[in-house]
């Protein structure tokens, strides 16, 4: 990790119909980090994932990646194809395990396509599965499914929305140690959003926490869990949070 | 024998030239248009549907009667030359035919899992990839309007009897040959003719459902 910024976001709006926010008053992910991003369910975790994949423009503020303008209408697809989203509710295609994990590198044209496909399969226990239609899977599986098509493109940045919520505790360690140790060999940026205080704490170097839409805290994960600078991040990881 | 006259292949021959031509022309227009209607979110979109799906009640007698205005020696396209042949003829059948395609093949792709297209451009699909994506995972839906298209066209009577003429050798087709023999009180041909019909929709859409089952390219 550097500590050079990838994305810098600076007093972030966006607006969801009349009642909701989110307001990022500032924010660095730092190319080659783990970014924890926490807050409980309807924070505004997955807004913000989808802000920073360029499939939504903010209302207001700005939102650059390596210091160019973030606008989801006119990102390149080069540019495109180097962010990565695994989305809370994945949709697979109806095809097999296999032609859903190829998928993303049929459309790139890459190469020695089976044997990345193999391989990601392999580090995700989902070789059995590889020939199953995927609309035969359960929850926990497809989900795996879609960690695996993401990472078998090998992004420069992944983006996770609660990317183990329907997973038992198995092989949410397998998904968890097969996540960071990807993340290592490629240098990938990764901003991983849970609601699971102690994954957070598992899997981030540094951690954030969202809350009804604002962003409160960032910090190291180790400061941000022992000593948090701001009395809603105590109350939020000491468990004594009411929202 | 109906079936050993040479009248009767010629007819049936002739039908499915018709018709198949009307289905390709139809289906190579109709596709694209019912994906890209089925994907937008404009203002006008719900308006077009209801345009759409009125033009799948088009009556066929008023597509004759507007094609003949337009075709005869004082209409606009006389110049065509089209009048009493087989170009009319697939003329009208893909009027017909159109509205069934964009309509079956719009609904078949808004029906798709709306997330399905960010998460296909999250994934590095460019738009025309997600299109095709999109497309293949609502294949079966638009075979179904590919199918619609051809049952609507083959059985068709009212427009191609005005514009083709019904010509013997040249634009007879099989609901014409029928409407012409039932009139002859010439019941055994007439019945051997609706029970081609009915024969070749069956085996069109046993290759459509035999479609729908089997794999495409990603």
């Amino acid at each position: 990790m550097t500590d050079e910024a990838l994305y810098r976001l600076r007093d972030l709006r966006k607006k969801h119909g009349s009642t909701f926010t989110l307001h990022v008053h500032r924010l660095d992910v730092r190319r080659g980090e783990m970014l924890g991003l926490l807050g409980p369910t309807g924070a505004g975790k997955s807004t913000l994932l989808r802000l920073l994949a360029g499939l939504e423009n903010p209302t207001g503020g700005d939102i650059r990646f390596e210091d160019f303008p973030f606008v989801s209408t006119d990102l390149p697809l080069p540019t495109r194809r180097r962010i990565t989203l695994v989305h809370q509710r994945p949709v697979l295609l109806t095809a097999s395990v296999r032609l859903n994990v190829e998928y993303g590198l049929r459309l790139r044209g890459s190469r020695d396509r089976a044997r990345k496909v193999e391989e990601v399969l392999a580090r995700l226990g989902l070789t059995e599965f590889a020939s199953q239609s995927a609309q035969t899977l359960s929850g926990g599986q497809v989900q795996l499914v879609a960690l695996a098509r993401a990472l078998v493109i090998e992004p420069d940045v992944l983006l996770l929305d609660e990317p183990t919520a329907h997973l038992d505790p198995t092989h949410v360690a397998r998904a968890e140690e097969t996540i960071r140790q990807i993340q290592k060999e490629r240098r990938m940026t990764v901003v991983w959003a849970t609601h699971n205080l102690f994954q957070a704490r598992r899997v981030a170097v540094r951690t954030s926490l969202l809350l009804n839409g604002q962003l409160v805290e960032v910090a190291s994960t180790e400061e941000f869990f022992t000593n948090p600078s701001d009395t809603r991040t105590a109350d939020f990881v000491q468990g004594r949070m009411m929202y | 024998m109906p079936f050993l006259a040479i009248d009767f292949w010629s007819i049936l021959w002739l039908s499915l030239r018709v018709s198949g031509t009307a289905v390709l022309i139809s289906s190579f227009i109709g596709i694209p248009c019912g994906v890209w209607l089925g994907l937008s979110r404009h203002r006008g979109k719900r308006l077009l549907s209801a345009v759409i799906h009125t033009g799948m009640a088009f009556p066929p007698v008023v597509v004759g009667l507007v094609l003949y205005i337009l075709l005869s020696r004082s209409g606009p396209l006389a110049f065509l030359g089209w009048m009493f042949t087989t170009e009319a003829m697939i003329a009208a059948q893909t009027i017909l035919a159109l509205p069934f395609v964009i309509g079956i093949t719009m609904s078949a792709v808004a029906a798709v899992h709306t997330e399905l297209p960010a998460q296909l451009r999250t994934l590095g699909a460019s738009e025309r990839q997600c299109r095709w994506t999109i497309l293949r995972e609502s294949r079966h839906g638009v075979l179904l309007a590919v199918a619609a298209a051809f049952g609507r066209s083959i059985s068709e009577v009212g427009a191609v009897l005005i514009i083709g003429g019904n010509i013997q050798g040249h634009t007879r087709v099989l609901t014409t040959a029928i409407v012409l023999e039932t009139g002859k009180g010439n019941f055994e041909f007439a019945l051997a003719l609706g029970g081609a019909l009915l024969l070749m929709a069956l085996l069109v859409n046993l290759i459509i459902v035999q479609l729908q089952g089997s794999r495409l390219p990603a």
